[in-house]
């Protein structure tokens, strides 16, 4: 990794609060509080944290989802707009992405693969027609998909391939970012493997910067070199992977780590020739 | 080299599911609906008379073979006024149900997409027309803009709006919220586009099952305003004028009329409340 790379996301002092409740029991949450951290360039951060922390949040945030109340942002270079409107949104996704939690939720059920790619490949890049058609084709290969899968519909496919769809649907606008929330959680264990191969795969060869939110520390060491620990909207530790997983400095981190399902477990990496899925 | 089973469920078939869905019941009531609107459809291929041009000398007759059903007051084939009044009655209501569902959809898609404040307001102003009874609303509305079929269809859309737009204004919330909805909104997508290319399409099921429902109910209060002299103005065939117009004949003795369109209301609500329930029950868009 190039140690004077430049960093793609920056982020300084990021508050949000949100208020929750009504009448007496009525209170002000602190999704984000004073958050700042940077990505470089190429680089995958990994974001973890109990339910709640503000994972969620931070990613909306800077996907232009969910406006700061105060805190700057720059992405790749340039600073963002606060509250943004719709126009600084679009060109927004074009250098950043995200992929969502939920597989059955983040694709339409009633528009095909084809559809969902091709929105994204109009709204940013004009494509249309024929060579929208081949750019799907693409990218359907990339994310280990057959042509034939671009005319399926979201209820046709497993939770992995929607999945693939969704990666494949944030490739479509060539950002230099995306932002992957909880994005394997859904998956059962082997098809998690799988995705998380395809993502390294896709990162190397796109020179893509992930930022990785999730809860589950084995899923840390297998995507990302850097981690930051977030707590109640704050990020209480950053680091190497390595030394964070294994030497914790932070008495939460430590908890965090020894309540995961098996502590200090090291996936032995499988290798590439597992990543596709053999169709029938 | 590990293969991945592909959960591959074949692709439901529509046609199929709606036939599960609807049960021999529903596939009754649909048939009952289908023979109506063919009947009103093709009312002069059906009977040569003029629903609204009787002989007084002909009054009260009985069945005939020139008078399937016999005649009214005003010595008008019975058939012919029910069959013509069919398409008054049916196509009253599909407005009705047109107007309710597009200005439901509407709030529900607008409220769903801002949120908040807007969300309120549009809770507010539904709130308000739920507190008027329907009929109250639209005998307030008929006073105000004249009787008719055109100012009481509209009138009962508007007093329908609120039960379409609170269904639908909760089904279309959670898909506001669904992440595909925010993938598009990510893009830079209008609201527009993104309500009515992406949420509206998965709203729909509820939209229609709910104008199924309400389209019984609407066939019973514009029979209803029309009973009370506001909507349908006679000689036009309806079968709610025809129930009041026959009033004096059932002290006369001659309760044909009044039962005879009675009973066609009484056959097409049920069939279509049967179609609303069977397709999405309580919680469609339509009136509780
Ligand atoms: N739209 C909102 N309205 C009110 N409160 C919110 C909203 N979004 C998030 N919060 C609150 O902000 C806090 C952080 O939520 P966030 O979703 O960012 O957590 P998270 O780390 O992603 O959790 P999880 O691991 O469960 O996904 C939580 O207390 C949550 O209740
Ligand atoms: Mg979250």
């Amino acid at each position: 990794m190039n140690a004077t790379a430049e960093n793609v996301i920056e982020i300084s002092g990021l508050c949000k609060r949100f208020d929750v409740g009504r009448g007496g029991s009525r209170r002000t949450v602190h999704a984000l509080d004073d958050v700042s951290l940077t990505v470089a360039d190429g680089s995958c951060l990994a974001v973890v944290g109990e339910s709640g922390s503000g994972k969620t949040t931070l990613a909306r945030v800077l996907v232009g989802l969910e406006s700061a109340d105060s805190g700057d942002v720059v992405l790749a270079g340039r600073p963002v707009a606060r509250r943004p409107r719709r126009a600084e949104r679009r060109a927004r996704a074009r250098d950043i992405q995200m992929v969502f939690q939920d597989p059955n939720g983040s694709l339409n059920r009633r528009r095909t693969v084809e559809a969902a790619i091709g929105e994204v490949l109009a709204v940013h890049h004009r494509v249309t027609g024929a060579e929208a058609r081949r750019r799907i084709e693409e990218l359907l290969g990339q994310v280990g998909l057959r042509p034939a899968h671009a005319r399926a519909l979201p209820g046709e496919l497993s939770g992995g391939q929607q999945q693939r769809v969704a990666i494949a649907r944030a490739l479509a606008a060539e950002p230099r970012v995306i932002v992957l929330d909880e994005a394997v959680a859904a998956l059962d264990v082997s098809v998690q493997a799988q995705v998380l191969n395809l993502l390294a795969e896709i990162r190397r060869d796109r020179r893509l910067t992930y930022l990785f939110i999730t809860h589950d520390l084995s899923v840390v060491r297998q995507v990302s070199e850097e981690v930051v620990v977030m707590r109640q909207g704050r990020i209480v530790e950053r680091g190497s992977t390595d030394q964070v997983l294994d030497h914790p400095r932070h008495p939460y981190t430590v908890l965090l780590r020894d309540s995961a399902p098996r502590p200090g477990w090291r996936p032995r990496l499988s290798g590439d020739a597992d990543v596709r899925e053999v169709e029938a | 080299m590990t293969a991945q089973t592909l959960a591959r469920p074949a692709v439901r078939r529509r046609g199929g599911d709606l036939a599960e869905r609807l049960g021999p019941l529903g596939i009754a009531a649909l048939a009952v609906v289908a023979l109506i609107t063919v009947a009103a459809l093709c009312a002069p291929l059906i009977t040569s008379h003029d629903p609204a041009v009787g002989s007084v000398l002909e009054r009260y007759q009985g069945p005939s073979a020139e008078h399937l059903l016999g005649t009214d007051q005003s010595g008008r084939d019975l058939l012919a006024r029910l069959l013509y009044g069919a398409r008054t009655s049916l196509l009253g209501a599909a407005v009705v149900v047109l107007l309710a569902g597009t200005g439901g959809a509407l709030l529900a898609l607008v409220a769903a997409w801002f949120g908040r404040y807007v969300d309120a307001l549009v809770g507010r102003v539904l709130d308000l027309l739920f507190a008027f009874p329907n009929l109250l609303l639209a005998i307030l509305a008929v006073a105000v803009f004249g009787t008719g079929l055109g100012q009481a269809t509209v009138a009962l859309a508007v007093a329908y709006v609120p039960y379409t737009a609170r269904v639908l204004r909760s089904v279309a919330l959670r898909e506001r919220r669904l992440a595909y909805v925010q993938a598009a909104e990510l893009q830079g997508l209008s609201g527009l586009v993104v309500s009515v290319r992406h949420i509206l399409p998965n709203i729909a099921p509820q939209i229609l099952t709910g104008a199924a429902i309400n389209f019984g109910y609407a066939m019973i209060d514009l029979a209803a305003l029309s009973f009370l002299g506001l909507g349908v103005q006679p000689p036009t065939a309806d079968w709610g004028l025809m129930v009041s117009q026959g009033k004096d004949s059932l002290l006369q003795g001659h309760p044909e009329q009044s039962v005879l369109a009675g009973v066609c209301i009484v056959v097409a609500v049920a069939a279509f409340s049967v179609i609303g329930e069977r397709l999405g029950g309580r919680k469609a868009g339509g009136r509780a």
